[in-house]
Formats: C-alpha cells, structure tokens, sequence
C-alpha cells in the first residue's frame, strides 16, 4: 500500500513538470510580451515594466521557466494584472462561494441520480423507463445555457420565487437564499445524463449471478436491490464523482457567470476576458495538481469499497 | 450473438458484400437511425446551402423593424419599434435656422444641390418578419440558417482535427510501443490532468477570437478520448497475423500503420468522430456565447443565445426558441445517430452495452 502510494506520487512527477511546460508554453511563449498583451489595459508604463520585470521577460527562456517554477512553489504569482489584487487572495476568497453552490449540487446530483436510476433499472425495459429514457435523451439535447436562461428568466424574473443573482457576506444567507435557483438548474441539468449513466451500472449488476442467487435464497427485493446491487455498482459511480471533482473546483463556470457568484470558475472568465494570465495560470496549475492527487485518492478509495482490487 | 455469427458468415461467401455494405445494410433497418440519417442530411444540406450562397446570403440585412413580430402573432406590442420610430419622427423635424453664424452658410446651395444628386432610398423595414426579427430587425430564420451554417462547420472541422490527431498519436503510440509510447502517454496525461474546460479556456485567453482559432482549441485540446481508444485498437491490431504477414513480405511501418491496419479500425474512428461533432457543437456554443468563439461580424447559436438572455426579459422570445429549437433536433438527431453507427458497425459492441 505505502510502496503503491510511493511508486504514484514518483509517476507524478513527469506528468506535472508537463502541466508546467504547457502552461509556460502557452503564456510566455504563444502569450506573448505583457507589454503588448497589456497595451491598452494598464496605462501605467512603470506597472508594465514591473510585470515584465518580475516575468523576466528580457532574459533567456530558461530563466523565465525557472521564474515559472519559483512561483508555483511559493504560491506567489504576483498580483493581478487588472485588479492588482494578490493572486493568492483570489484563490482564498473566490474558492467559498463555488463550494456553496458545488457541493450541495453533487450531493444532491448523486444522491437522486443513484435513487432514480436504481428504480428505473428495477423496471428496465418498461414503459416507465422507455419514457424516462426518451425524456432524458431530449432534454440532456438542449443547451445548458438554455436550462439558465430560461430558469433565471422564469423563477428568478417572472415569479419571483428566488433573487434573479446576487451573493452576499454571510454563508447562511447564501446558503438558502442566493443558492438554491443556481443549484436547482444545475440539477435539472445533469440528473438526466447522471442517470442514464447510473442507470448502465445498475444494470450491468443486476444481469449477474449473484442476483440471482440471492433472490434464489428467498432475499427480499430490497435487500437485493440495495445491498447486493448497489454496492456492487458503488464502484463505477464512485469514479464517476470523482472525475467530476476537479471541474467542481472551478465550479459551473456558466452557473458564476450567469449568477454573479464571485467564484473561481467566473474569475477565471473575467482572467479571460482580460487577458489576465497570472491568475488563470495560478488556477490551471494548482487545479492540475489537485486533479492528479484526486486520482491517486480515488484508486487508494477503490481499496476500500472493493477489498478484490489489487495495486498493480 | 448468434445473428452475428451468420452475417459474417454470408459476408464471407459472397466477397462483394463486404464489411461496409453489411454495416449499411444494418444501419437501413434501423427505423430511428433513418430518420435520424434523414435529419443530419437535411441540415447538411441545409449548411451547404448557405455556405455557397444560395439561402441566408443577406442575413445581415436589417429588413425588419426593430424586434420584428413573428408573422404569426402580428399584433404583439413592439415598443422598441416604436420608440425608434418616434425618434426618427422627430429626427426630420427641420433644424434651426444657424445661417448668419455658421461659417459654411455660403455653400448651402452648392451642397444642396450635391445632396440632391445622391440617391437615398428609403428602406421599407417590414412590421412583421416570418419568425420575428432581432434587435437591429434581421430575419431571425436567415440568422438561425447562417448561425447553424457556422456552428456545425465548426463542431465538423474540429472533429476532424481531433480524430486526425488523435488517430496519428494513438496508432504511433500503440504501434511503435517504447519510448514513443511513453512519449504520447505522458503528453495524454498532462493534457489530461488539467480539468477540460479550464483548458480550453486557458488556450482561449491565449489565441483568442475567430473561427479557425476556435477549431484549433477544440481541436487541439479534444484529441485525448480517440488517442485512448486508437492506441488500444493498435496495440491489438499490431500483433495479428495479417500484419505479421505484411511484416513479412516487407511493408514498411507507415503502410502497416495507415494501409493495413487504419481500414481495420477505422470504424471506431467514425463513431468517435460522429460523437466529437455534437461535444464540440454545444462547446462552440458555450465558447461563442461567452465570447471567446466566433467574432462578432458573424453568427452562430452561441451568439444568438447571448443576445437572446436580454431580449426575453423584454418579451422577445422568437431569437432564444430559434436558436433552442434548431440545435435541440440537431444534437438529438445526430446522438441517435451515432449511436445507430455505432451498432451497425460493431454489432458485437451492442451486447456489451
């Protein structure tokens, strides 16, 4: 187990010096001068001279690559080139909001998910799930933008059951006022390919033997479905989550955006829009490294659900 | 399992019906993917149509008042209608007279005359349009035909890109094995290890708008999922004996490569490109609609969506049910038809799934 660990954390290492050259490749090499990326944004020549300074940018490329390598290790990118707010300070204030909103979503995403698909798979084949099915195939056909504009327009404007955006200073108030419409489109979203998806793991244990066999045993059918199946089927849904992880860190990016929810996800548009490259840098890189640790939890996770799998 | 067993062994009796016709031979006997077929191949045409000129040339012509009604529903309240029309009412209202201050008071004759020389043709802007129109009065189904044009050439092309790169990677790497394997599965797993959107988004801010640049993101970053499965394909594929025996008689690796195995494989290929095309259509949309896609000359869904967000709180549904409508059949009829591909082509896949 120790050694297994070792022996990932050492592949990590490739993979990251990798994610580092991309992102370097991309904003010092494809990206350009900040004097030229900046003309027209900062109009302070000393400001630029700092940035280009502090980038290195008169000096060989190696230097800058070394540069690149100090600031990801410290964590200090610098600040800002449209806010001059500290990069690091985005990262701590910007990563509460998209964890209200993303982690009720997955919770509730995988909770109705599983229950949903787990009865439609007890009824496969049915009228009941044929229908589901079609219903699920249309409506994952329509854009998410669609689901947003539509819910913001309908319960945000129209009826005025929720605020149509907003956030505010205290988590409680976010929580169960500003919340919820962003989590309820996103659910509406992602509950129909979650299902279909659940609903194949399902499936491809309730087919089994073992079913039979424990049905053959006089088992109830709750006890079958719930504890012979489901947690056979936990292992595909658990990676599942866990592929979803990573993007719940930069958030719905849309979801930030359409809500004004000061998160990571619309920091990062903004960092787009503003051609802002410390910040998405900073967040392409750390996230990159939290995706691969994530990986390594996952399989050690895949240990305990499932005693039979063994590190290779 | 057993029908699969006995088409091939037709197909093998009869040297003709190769591999091809007996997929397509599947595919027309299947209700749903023919109609789905039927759908793709009518928007197809559809986009070709416009892309050579024939529909939707004048999109970008203002016809229409400003949010024109849709024909259907011509006594609509249109207040900005109105309103820009009160405004050009009382633009003609005549100026004030400024002649004993104004320095070009001698030239007023000659001017008029040359004014007068000038053709103005007034345009006759239509209350009502056959969808309704836009802000600036544009036709909105000549808009959706041209936004269709540009989005589906998009999710095409850069479908294209990514099954070319990852076809080219994933056969050198499943193929050659070594340190060319390691070579491409260590690029796989940078790539991979940044979460998707946040690498689009990263060589969006570097590269920037345009058509060709969009098709370059999705293309560049999208390869990894056809790379997999054709490095999987290609390290079973290079150990059978008919390329042994091509080995055998002397073939070189670019023609064991892509002239004995790519044919073998080449329907996985397909299935992923069909698939990549409706993934990189909705990212086309989502990109456009943040507006790091297409520049702003031009239309696509992603654009209407955008422009759509602010009219239907005014009431001006038409451009939002349009945009919705059109890429809604088109995902479906295309996500049914891959799926029917998928099954003609690889019927043993169908058990599995």
């Amino acid at each position: 187990m120790t050694a297994y660990i070792i022996r990932r954390l050492w592949q990590m290492i490739p993979t990251m010096l990798g994610v580092v050259l991309l992102i370097f490749f991309l904003f010092n090499w494809v990206g350009g001068d900040p004097a030229q990326v900046l003309a027209g944004k900062i109009s302070n020549p000393e400001q630029i001279e700092n940035i280009r300074k502090q980038l290195g940018v008169d000096q060989p490329f190696w230097r800058q690559l070394i540069i690149f390598c100090q600031q990801i290790v410290t964590g200090d990118f610098g600040r800002s080139w449209s806010t001059n707010e500290e990069v690091s300070r985005i990262f701590a204030t910007r990563i509460g909001p998209t964890l209200t909103i993303m982690f009720p979503l997955l919770l509730l995403e995988t909770t109705l998910g599983i229950v949903f698909a787990l009865g439609v798979a007890y009824v496969r084949g049915s009228l009941t799930d044929r229908a589901i099915m079609i219903a699920c195939t249309f409506a994952m056909s329509i854009s998410f933008l669609v689901y947003i504009i539509l819910g913001q327009w309908l319960f945000g404007f129209l009826l005025g059951w929720f605020p149509v955006q907003g956030w505010s200073e205290s988590y409680w108030k976010n929580l169960v006022v500003y919340a919820p419409l962003p989590v309820f489109l996103a659910l509406l979203v992602s509950v129909a390919p979650t299902l279909r998806l659940y609903r194949s793991f399902f499936l491809d244990e309730i087919n089994q033997d073992y079913v039979r066999t424990a049905r053959a045993k006089g088992l109830s059918e709750t006890t079958v479905m719930f504890k012979h199946v489901m947690r056979n089927a936990m292992i595909p849904i658990l990676t599942n989550v866990a592929i979803a992880l990573p993007s719940l860190m930069i958030g719905s990016f849309l979801l930030e955006k359409f809500f004004s929810i000061p998160g990571l996800g619309r920091e990062v548009i903004t960092a787009v829009e503003r051609s802002d490259f410390p910040v998405i840098k900073a967040i392409t890189v750390y996230l990159a490294v939290f995706t691969m640790f994530l990986n390594l939890l996952v399989d050690v996770l895949y240990k305990w659900v499932d005693p039979r799998v063994e590190f290779k | 399992m057993s029908a699969v067993i006995e088409s091939t062994a037709e197909e093998t009796r009869h040297d003709s019906a190769g591999p091809w016709r007996a997929a397509f031979r599947r595919l027309r006997n299947d209700r749903l993917g023919m109609v789905c077929v039927v759908i793709v191949v009518a928007y197809m045409l559809i986009v070709l149509a416009s892309a050579l000129g024939l529909v939707a040339r004048d999109w970008n012509r203002e016809v229409g008042v400003s949010y024109a009604n849709p024909g259907f529903l011509p006594h609509l309240e249109n207040l900005e209608a109105e309103s820009s029309r009160n405004l050009t009412a009382q633009s003609k209202v005549p100026p004030v007279d400024l002649s004993d201050i104004d320095p070009l008071a001698p030239y007023y004759k000659e001017l008029d005359e040359r004014t007068a020389r000038i053709k103005v043709t007034e345009i006759q802007r239509s209350d009502t349009l056959p969808f309704g129109g836009d802000k600036w009065g544009k036709d909105i189904i000549k808009k959706t035909v041209k936004g269709a044009e540009i989005s589906i050439f998009v999710g095409f092309a850069a479908a294209l890109l990514a099954a070319v790169l990852g076809t080219v990677f994933g056969a050198c790497a499943g193929y050659f094995g070594g340190r060319i394997n390691d070579l491409f599965e260590w690029i796989y797993n940078v790539f991979t290890s940044i979460p998707y959107i946040l690498l689009i988004l990263a060589f969006a801010a570097v590269f920037g708008k345009g058509i060709v640049t969009v098709i370059m993101i999705l293309g560049i970053t999208g390869w990894t999922g056809i790379y997999r499965l054709l490095r999987a394909e290609y390290l079973k594929h290079r150990e059978r004996e008919y390329v042994r025996a091509a080995d055998a008689i002397g073939a070189s690796d670019m023609r064991r490569m892509f002239v004995q195995i790519l044919p073998n494989v080449s329907h996985v290929i397909l299935v992923q490109l069909s698939q990549h095309v409706v993934q990189f259509i909705k990212a086309e949309v989502i990109l456009s609609f943040l507006g790091f896609g297409v520049p702003v000359e031009l239309v696509s869904w992603g654009t209407m969506l955008a422009e759509a967000q602010n009219e239907l709180v005014i009431g001006k549904w038409w451009q939002l049910a349009a945009a919705t409508a059109s890429m809604a059949v088109l995902v479906t009829a295309f996500s049914l038809f891959t799926d029917a591909l998928r099954d003609a082509l690889d019927p043993k896949l169908k058990a599995l799934l």
